[in-house]
């Protein structure tokens, strides 16, 4: 094992390489192209044994790695945004394939307008098509999750595609130290992939992807699809205990910082879950009680897990890098769907919307979460969703907009 | 190369695909599917994309001796690069042998092809990939009532152009968008001319890369005939010139059947309850002699004449 400084785009491919990736079905999208840009180096290299093809789109992309993984061998692929969502009638399919192989997506926001900058939108708009969702805070997350994420959907339980998500800009362009592990330890905590009896071949004939008639054939593959995404949790567990014997680091379903014992809770998950565990830090040094939790696990929803990490707290914030338009943040819907009913469920569930196109969530934005918590636990009334947005920032937009109405003016334009 | 199929007694005796499939009675398509795959085995995995034909396999019933992946509408030929390249992988591997390898077969109606499946079939060609593409063309949105497409011809009456001059487009010239990539093959044929169409399988199924034809797919339900006159139809189709018979290779196209004398296009439109606005009230024969002549120019600049 040695350490290297990584971007969270060089985890990736790292992880692809030591995955000992058959193929990769590709297509450029800011900010993940660093990832195929990689492993294409590789390939010319001769360092890497991997057959690359650039296709015309995601929705082409998807597709072949769908059909490659189905035909028998280990498929990587990775995208972005706006390619995630062109992709996305291809997911519910090879999901329904039970293809597995494992997507990288590199979060960024979703136009209108486009931008380039991260947030979570994108992966929130597929969060149901039925990959498992693996969501990173650090590159060394990257590259064991991609490692982990590979024995999660070819295991027999799961047989599904599984997407490892992380942050653009803030974790694909960023260097931190990684610890690599040797691609001998790889190779023994991950065997070569078997496809068992879903495979193309001349002497057993397969028919994938056929239609149904009727509910109830329909309703059967659906259910099953769900359950062993369920299983999910289970097997997740069991593959990060064998990574925890084989390379030292240990990753749950969520991750918890400081919260066994505290009062208040943030949730939130991706990289910006490493800027709340500095405010938890400084927090706790003027003596609040105030921890964070972190699901890793978006898809299977680690239910009980959450129900239990938030058992008896007084106030949780949830923080949500993404806008479900008309509602509010996905992430708080979904805590709630877990919390209620449960017996010792929060007192009050708060929402917080931030971090949309690469906004900052600042350390001074947590401590009026976390203020804001406080408040409501002692009125016993529960806000409305708070959308993060300074006056210094309503400023900075009013100023582009008044040099927009003076450019429109002087070249003698409308109002 | 001389052709295993001279003379209609030369075709295989025996069928290979499935009967009792959901296909309507008389379906030009699944006629054409037969020739094929008599001809080009069971060795295959079909890739298939939304259409009429995607009801062939049912769970858990399948009238194909070989594979089927059923992908979605626009991306056929990305499922069949997936699997090719999966394919050659293992066979690199030596984890599979040649025998178990298997062609790779796209399998699409006109509204796929045309349409939102082009982009990948481009991209397909473009990538020179090793495959078989069928598109069985029953000019328009067959599946959901025979909506008009890209390929619905000028005039005939759809589900969705139902006024006094029926569609306002043209059909649009699928081979030779295919053929401007410059692929391995190209060719047109129909179910009704079965030793044109063996001919075209057999030397296709011999050559490497993008293989790509369009049947002629008369459709009694969209078309509005009777069930018995599909081959009928399919004839009729080629005697008046309408859907020529050719093929592309090597740069050059080449007829394969020329009919001469060719047929007034009439005896092709007036069968058929898609064209009926042209004979009845009365006669449309402004746009009779369009049709007419667009087929004659079509004609005389092949023939030179």
């Amino acid at each position: 094992m040695k350490r290297e400084l990584l971007t969270g785009n060089r985890a990736a491919a790292l992880g692809a390489l030591l995955a000992r990736v058959d193929y990769l079905p590709a297509f450029p999208i800011t900010p993940q192209t660093e990832i195929i840009e990689t492993i294409g180096a590789w390939i010319e290299d001769g360092k890497m044994d991997c057959r690359m093809v650039t296709m015309e789109s995601e929705h082409s992309m998807i597709t072949a790695a769908g059909a490659a993984a189905v035909t028998g061998v280990r498929v990587f692929s990775a995208t972005s945004s706006q390619g995630l969502l062109y992709g996305t009638e291809m997911l519910y399919t090879v999901a329904g394939w039970r293809a597995p192989f494992v997507l990288v997506n590199v979060s960024r926001g979703l136009s209108a307008p486009i931008t380039l900058e991260p947030d979570h939108n994108d992966i929130m708009a597929v969060r149901d098509c039925g990959f498992l969702q693996v969501h990173c805070a650090t590159c060394q997350e990257v590259l064991d999750s991609m490692i982990m994420a590979y024995r999660l959907a070819e295991d027999e339980k799961v047989r599904l595609p599984v997407i490892v998500n992380f942050d653009g800009f803030y974790l694909s362009f960023t260097r931190e130290p990684v610890e690599v592990p040797t691609p001998d330890a790889v190779d023994s905590f991950l065997p070569p992939f078997d496809p068992g009896s879903i495979r193309f071949r001349a002497n057993e004939p397969l028919s994938e992807g056929v239609a149904v008639l009727g509910g109830a054939a329909y309703s059967y593959f659906r259910y099953e699809a769900h359950l062993a995404s369920e299983q999910g949790i289970e097997v997740f567990e069991k593959i990060a205990a064998e990574f925890s014997d084989c390379f030292g680091r240990s990753y749950g379903v969520l991750e918890t910082y400081k919260s066994e014992d505290a009062e208040f809770t943030f949730v939130m998950i991706g990289s910006f879950a490493t800027k709340a565990k500095d405010a938890v830090d400084r927090l706790r040094d003027v003596g609040w009680s105030i921890g964070l939790v972190r699901p890793r696990l978006l898809r299977p929803f680690p239910k009980e897990a959450i129900a239990k990490a938030l058992k008896n707290k007084k106030g949780v914030a949830v923080i949500d890098q993404n806008l479900a338009a008309g509602l509010g943040g996905v992430l708080y819907t979904e805590l709630s769907s877990v919390l209620y009913n449960q017996k010792g469920a929060p007192d009050v569930l708060l929402s917080f919307i931030g971090g949309l196109g690469g906004r900052d969530i600042t350390p001074e934005d947590f401590y009026q979460i976390a203020a804001v918590t406080r408040k409501a636990v002692e009125d016993g009334e529960t806000p409305p969703p708070r959308l993060l947005y300074s006056e210094e920032e309503l400023l900075e937009v009013r100023k582009l907009q008044s040099v927009a109405r003076a450019a429109r003016q002087t070249r003698g334009g409308g109002k | 190369m001389i052709s295993a199929f001279q003379r209609l007694k030369d075709l295989p005796s025996s069928h290979i695909l499935g009967s009792g499939t959901p296909m309507c009675a008389g379906c030009g398509g699944l006629e054409a599917l037969h020739e094929i795959y008599d001809i080009i085995g069971e060795k295959n995995v079909i890739v298939n994309a939304a259409g009429c034909m995607t009801l062939l396999s049912i769970y858990p019933f399948t009238p194909f001796r070989g594979s089927w992946l059923y992908t979605a509408m626009a991306s056929a030929p990305a499922g069949a690069q997936g699997v090719r390249d999966a394919l050659d992988i293992l066979q690199k591997k030596g984890e599979i042998d040649t025998a178990e390898d298997l062609e790779v077969l796209v399998l699409t109606g006109d509204g796929s092809a045309n349409g939102m499946g082009l982009s990948s079939t481009s991209a397909a060609i473009d990538r020179n990939l090793d495959f078989f593409y069928v598109c069985y063309d029953n000019e328009g949105y067959g599946n959901t009532g025979q909506q008009y497409s890209a390929a619905t011809p000028h005039a005939a009456r759809t589900a969705t152009s139902r006024g006094v001059h029926g569609y306002p487009g043209y059909k649009k010239d699928l081979f030779a968008i295919w053929a401007a990539h410059r692929p391995e093959y190209v060719a047109t044929a129909v179910g009704a001319e079965p030793l044109d169409l063996a001919r075209k399988i057999e030397k296709a199924k011999k050559m490497k890369g993008p293989r790509l034809i369009i049947v002629l797919s008369p459709c009694p339900t969209g078309w509005g005939y009777d069930p018995q006159e599909s081959v009928e139809i399919g004839r009729l189709a080629v005697k008046t010139g309408i859907w020529p018979l050719k093929e592309y290779e090597d740069g050059k196209v080449v007829h394969t059947k020329i009919s001469r004398p060719r047929l007034p296009v009439e005896e092709y439109l007036s069968r058929q309850e898609r064209f009926q606005h042209l004979f009845r009230p009365q006669r449309d024969e402004q746009l009779l002699a369009e049709i007419q002549n667009r087929v004659d120019a079509y004609w005389q600049a092949i023939e030179g004449r």
